[in-house]
C-alpha cells in the first residue's frame, strides 16, 4: 500500500491544482523518478539480506520489482499519451536519434520479460539457474535508467549523480562478492591440488 | 561622466512615479478585496482580485493576440539559476531579494561611461506594454505581457562609439543575495556572473526591449527584477535578468550557456524548429496550459522583423 503513495500524491496534486504550470512534465518526472527508486530498492534487497542475515526480506523483492515496472508503465504511457499523443513517427525518431530516449526505452523494454516471468510457475518452467540469469537484466535496466536521467538534464546533475552513486554501490557490492567467492573457490581448488 | 552631488537625495530613495501608481493601485485592489470579503463574497473572488490584470489596451504593432499565460504561471515557473535550478525555486528563494536601490554600470566603447542608478538609467524613456511569445530552449513556451522600453532608445541615449559592434550584459553576482550562486557540492553549475550578448543590429532591433515589469506591474524578483532583457525571437536564456552591467565591445561576447556547453548552446540562440538541440528536438513545443504540443515557428514567429539580419548566415552552424 505504501508503494502506491507516489501515485496517490500525484492524483491528489493534479486534482487540487498543486502541480506546476507544466503538469505533464511533473507527471513524467515523478513517475520516472519512482521507477528508478523502486529499481534501486529492489536491487538493495540482496545486499541487505546478506549483510543483515534477514532472509525473509526476499519475500518483498518481487513486489518491489513489479512496482518499479508499474511506475515505468505510467512513465512510458505519459510519454505516449500526454507528450507525443500517439505520434508514432516522432516516437520512432526519438527512440532512434535521442540517446537519452534510447537508453530509457531499452531499460523499459528489458523490464517486460522480467515482469512476465515473475511468477512461481515461470521460475519452475525456466529452472532456477536460467531464471536468475534472465533476471540479471535488471542491472542493464537500472544502468539504462540512470543514463536516461543523466542525459536529459540541462545542467544540474546533482539528482542523477545521487542515483548513479547508489547504483554504483549496489552493483559494486555484487562485483565484490562475486570476486570474493571466485577467490574462495580458486583457493579451494589450489588446496585440492596440494593434497 | 555622471557627476553625483552629495547634497542631492539619492534618486533611488525617491519613489518612482510607476511605483507610486502601483502602490495606489495595490491599495485600491486590497481595499476592494477587503470590501468584497466584508460583503460576504467567496474567498476565490478575493484571490482573483489580487492578480494583476492588463488594463484593456489596444494591441500594438509587435503584440501577439494569443492568449496570455496566467500571471501565476509566469511568476512561478521560471528558469533563473541564480536562485536555484528547480522551476519553482526562483519564486520561493527570491522572496527576500531587494532589487532597489540598483545601479547599472555602462562601460566600454561608449561616449558616456558611468554608473547609473536604476532611476537615472530609465529616465526619459517611454514605457510600453509588449505582449510577446517566449520560447524556452527546453521546448516549452508562454505568452507574456512585458512592460519596458526599446533597448534602441537607451543605446541612443548612451551614445556608443562607432567601433562598438556588440553589447554585453552582466547579471548581479552576489551569492549572499542569490542562493543559487553558492558553489554546489557536486560542482558543475554555471560560471557566475551570468553574461549575455547581442550584435548591435540585434540590440537595436525594434523588438528588443529591456523590461522593468510584466502585467503592467513592477517586475517580480523571480522574473529578473529590476531590469532584464527580452528578445522574443531567441530562446529564453538570452533574456538576461537583473542586469548590473552593459558594456559596448567590438568582439562577440562569450555568453554563459555557450561557455558551459558550446556544442549545445550558441551565441545567436535564435528559435529554429529545423535545428535541434543535440539531445532533443526543437520542432515542437508545449505552450504551458495547453494539452497538445504545437509546432515551433521559425524565429518564434518573428521572421518578418528579424530574418533580414541573418541573411547569408549559416543558421545550422550559428545556432
Amino acid at each position: 500500500m505504501v508503494c502506491l503513495g507516489p501515485l496517490a500524491w500525484l492524483i491528489w496534486a493534479a486534482f487540487t491544482d498543486n502541480l506546476s504550470a507544466n503538469p505533464i512534465d511533473d507527471i513524467t518526472d515523478t513517475t520516472g523518478r519512482w521507477t528508478l527508486r523502486f529499481l534501486l530498492i529492489t536491487l538493495s534487497i540482496t545486499p541487505l539480506r546478506k549483510i543483515t542475515g534477514w532472509t525473509s526480506l526476499i519475500r518483498f523483492r518481487r513486489m518491489l520489482g513489479l512496482f518499479a515496472f508499474f511506475h515505468s508503465i505510467l512513465h512510458f504511457t505519459t510519454w505516449i499519451l500526454l507528450d507525443k499523443f500517439f505520434d508514432i513517427d516522432e516516437m520512432v525518431k526519438d527512440v532512434a536519434l535521442r540517446p537519452f530516449i534510447t537508453a530509457g526505452f531499452t531499460a523499459f523494454v528489458l523490464m517486460i520479460p522480467l515482469a512476465v516471468t515473475s511468477t512461481k510457475k515461470w521460475i519452475s518452467r525456466l529452472g532456477g539457474r536460467r531464471w536468475q540469469a534472465l533476471h540479471r537484466l535488471i542491472y542493464v535496466s537500472a544502468i539504462g535508467g540512470v543514463l536516461h536521467y543523466t542525459w536529459l538534464v540541462k545542467l544540474d546533475w546533482t539528482y542523477p549523480f545521487q542515483y548513479a552513486a547508489v547504483l554504483a554501490v549496489l552493483l559494486g557490492y555484487r562485483i565484490w562478492t562475486a570476486f570474493q567467492s571466485r577467490l574462495a573457490s580458486n583457493n579451494r581448488g589450489a588446496l585440492r591440488e596440494h593434497l | 561622466m555622471l557627476i553625483k552631488r552629495a547634497s542631492d537625495i539619492a534618486s533611488s530613495e525617491i519613489t518612482s512615479e510607476g511605483l507610486y501608481h502601483n502602490r495606489r493601485e495595490f491599495i485600491k485592489t486590497a481595499s476592494a478585496a477587503v470590501a468584497a470579503a466584508a460583503t460576504g463574497m467567496l474567498l476565490p473572488a478575493c484571490t482573483e482580485a489580487a492578480v494583476p490584470q492588463l488594463p484593456g489596451k489596444q494591441l500594438g504593432k509587435y503584440d501577439t493576440n494569443e492568449k496570455m499565460s496566467p500571471y501565476e504561471d509566469v511568476t512561478t515557473y521560471n528558469n533563473f539559476y541564480e536562485f536555484g535550478t528547480g522551476k519553482d525555486e526562483p519564486a520561493k528563494l527570491s522572496r527576500n531579494f531587494k532589487p532597489l536601490p540598483w545601479t547599472v554600470a555602462v562601460e566600454g566603447m561608449v561616449k558616456k561611461p558611468a554608473v547609473y542608478s536604476y532611476e537615472d538609467l530609465i529616465k526619459g524613456l517611454t514605457m510600453e506594454d509588449r505582449i510577446y511569445r517566449m520560447r524556452c530552449v527546453e521546448a516549452w513556451s508562454m505568452v507574456i505581457p512585458w512592460l519596458g522600453f526599446p533597448l534602441a532608445d537607451l543605446i541612443k541615449k548612451l551614445e556608443p562609439l562607432p567601433s562598438a559592434k556588440y553589447v554585453e550584459f552582466t547579471t548581479l553576482n552576489a551569492p549572499d543575495r542569490m542562493p543559487g550562486q553558492k558553489p554546489s557540492f557536486f560542482g558543475g553549475g554555471l560560471k557566475w556572473p551570468y553574461v549575455e550578448g547581442l550584435r548591435m543590429d540585434e540590440a537595436t532591433n525594434p523588438l528588443t526591449i529591456l523590461a522593468t515589469g510584466l502585467y503592467g506591474k513592477a517586475l517580480p524578483n523571480q522574473n529578473g527584477a529590476p531590469i532584464r532583457l527580452v528578445t522574443p525571437w531567441k530562446y529564453g536564456f538570452k533574456g538576461i535578468k537583473s542586469i548590473v552591467k552593459i558594456r559596448f565591445v567590438d568582439k562577440e561576447p562569450v555568453n554563459t550557456w555557450k561557455l558551459t556547453g558550446p556544442s549545445e548552446y550558441g551565441f545567436y540562440a535564435n528559435v529554429n524548429p529545423t535545428v535541434d538541440h543535440p539531445r532533443w528536438s526543437q520542432a515542437t513545443e508545449r505552450r504551458l496550459g495547453e494539452f497538445f504540443r504545437r509546432k515551433t515557428l521559425m524565429f518564434n514567429g518573428y521572421t518578418e522583423q528579424v530574418a533580414q539580419m541573418y541573411s547569408g548566415l549559416d543558421l545550422r552552424k550559428n545556432y
